[in-house]
C-alpha cells in the first residue's frame, strides 16, 4: 500500500479546524463546490495514480 | 459559395448483361472510407469494384476535421495537396466558460514534418477529391446507384446482389469490405448490432455561410448565455463556411429543432443576423461498436464497424486508420504473400483502436453532459478552477483530438530509444533531404537504417535515414545508432540498437503472420 493511512499530518487539530473555517458561512451548494475543488487541487498535488485509486477505495469501505 | 452537388454518371454495369467474372473485393459504400480503401488497395495491386446507391457526395459537412495522419494517408492517395489547398489549417482552440475564454490551447505545427495537426475541410470536398482520383485509377471500378440488396457467403467467396436502375445483377468476391456506413446494410443482412452505450443526448448541428472575420480556430463554449446554459463548438471550414453544433438536451423533439425557424434564432445569438443556413442535422450521442470487425468474407471499417461522438474528430479519422491498417494486409493475403492470419491482426488491432475511440469520446461527453448531482458538481468545478490554475486546464473535456494509438504487442523493443517511436506506434514523419521521412517508407515493409547499416540478406528493402535534428530527436534519443522495421502502414513493427541478422528476420516474419 503506498497510500499513508498513518498519523502523517503536523498539527491536525489545527488543520481540521481551518477545513471547518473554510466551510463557515457557506450555503450546502457552496460547501459541495468547495469540496469538490479541493479533492481536485489535492489530487493533482498529490500526482500518484495508485495513492489516489487507494485513498478512494479507502474513503468507499465500510 | 454553397457547395456545387453535381450527379455522377450512372453506366450499366456488365454484370447485367453476362455474369462477371469473380472479383478481388468489393467495396460497397463510396464515402470517404469506402473511396479511401478502394484507392489504398489499389496503391497495394488490388483491384476492387466500389459500389454505391446514391449518385452524389454527401449531404452537408459532416467529418470536417482531418488529423494529421489521416492527411498523411490521403498523401499516400494522391489528394493531399488538394486536402490542404482547399481546407482550412487550424491549431488554436478556445474554451469558454459563460460567455468568457477560460483557457486557449495551441496544436502548434511540430517543425520538421509535412502535414500540420488538423485541416477542416467539409466531407463532401474530401468525397469529391476521392471520387475524382478513383474514376482515374485503372484498379477502381466506381458504380453509382449500384445498390446491395442481398449478401451470402461460401466457403472461400462472397455473393453480393445489386440493384440498378436497369435490373439486379450479381457479384462475386474474394471478399466484401462493408464500408457503408453507420446505418450499414451490410451489417443488417448479417444480422449484427452494435453493442455499448447510446447517449439520450441530442445536438444540432448547422453549416452557416457568412462573411466574417472569425479566426481559423475552434471554439467551444460550456454554458454559454447564447444557447441556454448547454455547450456550443464553432468551426471555421472552406468557402466562408462555418460548422455550429449546438447541444439541445435529451428530450428535444427532432422534428421540431431541425425547422429553419427554430435554427435561425439560435445561430443568431451567436453570430449575429448576417448568415446563410446551409444544411441543418440533428444527432444524438452513441459511442458503440462491433464485437468483430472481421465476418469471415465480409469486413466492416469506419462507420459500419463503429461509432462514437463527434467532439474528437475520431469517426473520419478513426475509419481512415481502419484504411491504413486493413490494405496492406487484405493485399497481402490476396497476392498469397500472407496467411489468413493476417486478417485478425486487423480486428485485434482496430478493436483496440475503436475501444480507445470509445473511450475517449464517452468521456467526453459525460464531461459535456454530466448527469444531475455529483457528476454535474465536478463537472462544474473543473471549469472553475480552470480558470485559476493551470492543471485543470487539462482536465477540462471537450473531446481529445484524434491521435493514432499505438497496437500493443508489437516488438521487440530497446527501451534506450526514445518513447515517441515505440512499437505500435505510426512513424513520426521527419526531413529527408529536400523529401519527407514518410514519402520515403512509402507503402512497403521497410528496415529504417539510422547511423547503422542494415544486415544483408533480409526480406525488407533498407532506408538509410539521412541523420538531422528532427530524425536524431524522434529516431535515436540518447542511442547511437538504431534499426527501425516499418510496416507497409508505415506503424513501427520493431527496432533494435544493436540489430541481429536472425532477430530481425524473426519479426519480418511475424509480421506478416500478424502475431501479436
Amino acid at each position: 500500500m503506498k497510500l499513508i493511512d498513518t498519523p502523517n499530518l503536523d498539527d491536525h487539530d489545527a488543520f481540521y479546524a481551518e477545513l471547518l473555517a473554510a466551510h463557515r458561512g457557506l450555503s450546502e451548494a457552496q460547501s459541495h463546490a468547495l469540496n469538490a475543488q479541493l479533492i481536485l487541487i489535492l489530487a493533482n498535488h498529490i500526482g500518484d495514480r495508485e495513492v489516489l485509486s487507494e485513498a478512494l477505495a479507502l474513503a468507499r469501505k465500510r | 459559395m454553397p457547395y456545387d452537388y453535381r450527379s455522377y454518371p450512372y453506366v450499366a454495369p456488365p454484370g447485367l448483361t453476362a455474369p462477371e467474372p469473380r472479383h478481388k473485393v468489393v467495396v460497397v459504400g463510396a464515402g470517404p472510407i469506402g473511396l479511401a480503401m478502394a484507392l489504398e488497395l489499389a496503391n497495394h495491386g488490388v483491384a476492387s469494384v466500389v459500389l454505391d446507391d446514391n449518385n452524389v457526395v454527401s449531404m452537408g459537412s459532416r467529418a470536417i476535421c482531418w488529423s494529421k495522419r489521416s492527411l498523411e494517408i490521403f498523401d499516400r492517395l494522391g489528394i493531399g495537396d488538394k486536402v490542404l489547398a482547399k481546407g482550412v489549417t487550424w491549431s488554436v482552440g478556445r474554451i469558454c466558460h459563460g460567455d468568457d475564454e477560460i483557457f486557449h490551447f495551441d496544436l502548434e505545427r511540430e517543425p520538421g514534418q509535412k502535414m500540420p495537426p488538423f485541416v477542416n475541410l467539409q466531407q463532401y470536398y474530401v468525397e469529391e477529391f476521392l471520387v475524382d482520383r478513383a474514376m482515374d485509377h485503372p484498379l477502381v471500378d466506381l458504380r453509382f446507384k449500384n445498390r446491395v440488396t442481398a449478401l451470402d457467403q461460401g466457403e472461400d467467396t462472397a455473393h453480393v446482389t445489386v440493384k440498378t436502375p436497369d435490373g439486379s445483377y450479381g457479384l462475386k468476391a474474394d471478399y466484401v469490405l462493408a464500408c457503408d456506413g453507420a446505418r450499414s446494410t451490410l451489417r443488417a443482412m448479417l444480422g449484427l448490432d452494435f453493442e455499448g452505450e447510446l447517449f439520450e443526448e441530442r445536438f444540432l448541428i448547422a453549416d452557416v455561410e457568412m462573411e466574417a472575420d472569425f479566426p481559423s480556430e475552434r471554439w467551444f463554449w460550456f454554458e454559454p448565455t447564447f444557447h441556454d446554459g448547454q455547450s456550443a463548438l464553432l468551426h471555421r471550414q472552406a468557402d466562408n463556411i462555418y460548422r455550429i453544433d449546438l447541444q439541445l438536451g435529451w428530450d428535444a423533439d427532432p422534428d421540431e429543432e431541425r425547422k429553419p425557424e427554430n435554427v435561425v434564432p439560435r445561430v443568431e445569438k451567436l453570430v449575429g443576423p448576417d448568415f446563410e443556413l446551409d444544411w441543418v442535422s440533428i444527432y444524438s450521442f452513441q459511442c458503440r461498436r462491433l464485437k468483430t470487425f472481421v465476418h469471415h468474407r465480409v469486413i466492416f471499417a469506419g462507420d459500419s464497424a463503429h461509432v462514437v461522438s463527434p467532439f474528437g474528430a475520431r469517426g473520419g479519422n478513426g475509419g481512415m486508420q481502419d484504411v491504413d491498417n486493413l490494405g496492406w494486409k487484405l493485399a497481402a493475403v490476396l497476392h498469397g504473400r500472407a496467411p489468413r492470419t493476417l486478417l485478425d491482426s486487423y480486428d485485434r488491432e482496430r478493436v483496440f483502436g475503436a475501444d480507445e475511440n470509445i473511450a475517449q469520446s464517452s468521456r467526453a461527453t459525460r464531461f459535456m453532459t454530466p448527469a444531475p448531482g455529483v457528476e454535474r458538481l465536478f463537472r462544474d468545478q473543473v471549469l472553475a478552477l480552470a480558470g485559476k490554475a493551470a492543471f485543470a486546464q487539462g482536465w477540462v473535456n471537450s473531446g481529445r483530438l484524434s491521435t493514432p494509438c499505438v497496437y500493443p504487442g508489437l516488438g521487440p523493443d530497446d527501451p534506450h530509444l526514445p518513447a515517441l517511436t515505440r512499437p505500435g506506434s505510426v512513424a513520426v514523419d521527419a526531413p529527408q533531404g529536400n523529401r519527407w521521412l514518410l514519402d520515403t517508407l512509402g507503402g512497403t515493409v521497410k528496415l529504417l537504417a539510422v547511423n547503422c547499416t542494415a544486415p544483408e540478406g533480409l526480406e525488407a528493402e533498407t532506408v538509410a535515414a539521412e541523420l538531422n535534428d528532427e530524425v536524431q530527436r524522434r529516431y535515436l534519443g540518447e542511442a547511437e545508432q538504431a534499426l527501425y522495421l516499418v510496416r507497409p502502414d508505415q506503424v513501427i513493427a520493431a527496432r533494435w540498437v544493436e540489430p541481429e541478422r536472425r532477430k530481425i528476420a524473426t519479426a519480418i516474419r511475424a509480421l506478416w503472420e500478424g502475431r501479436p
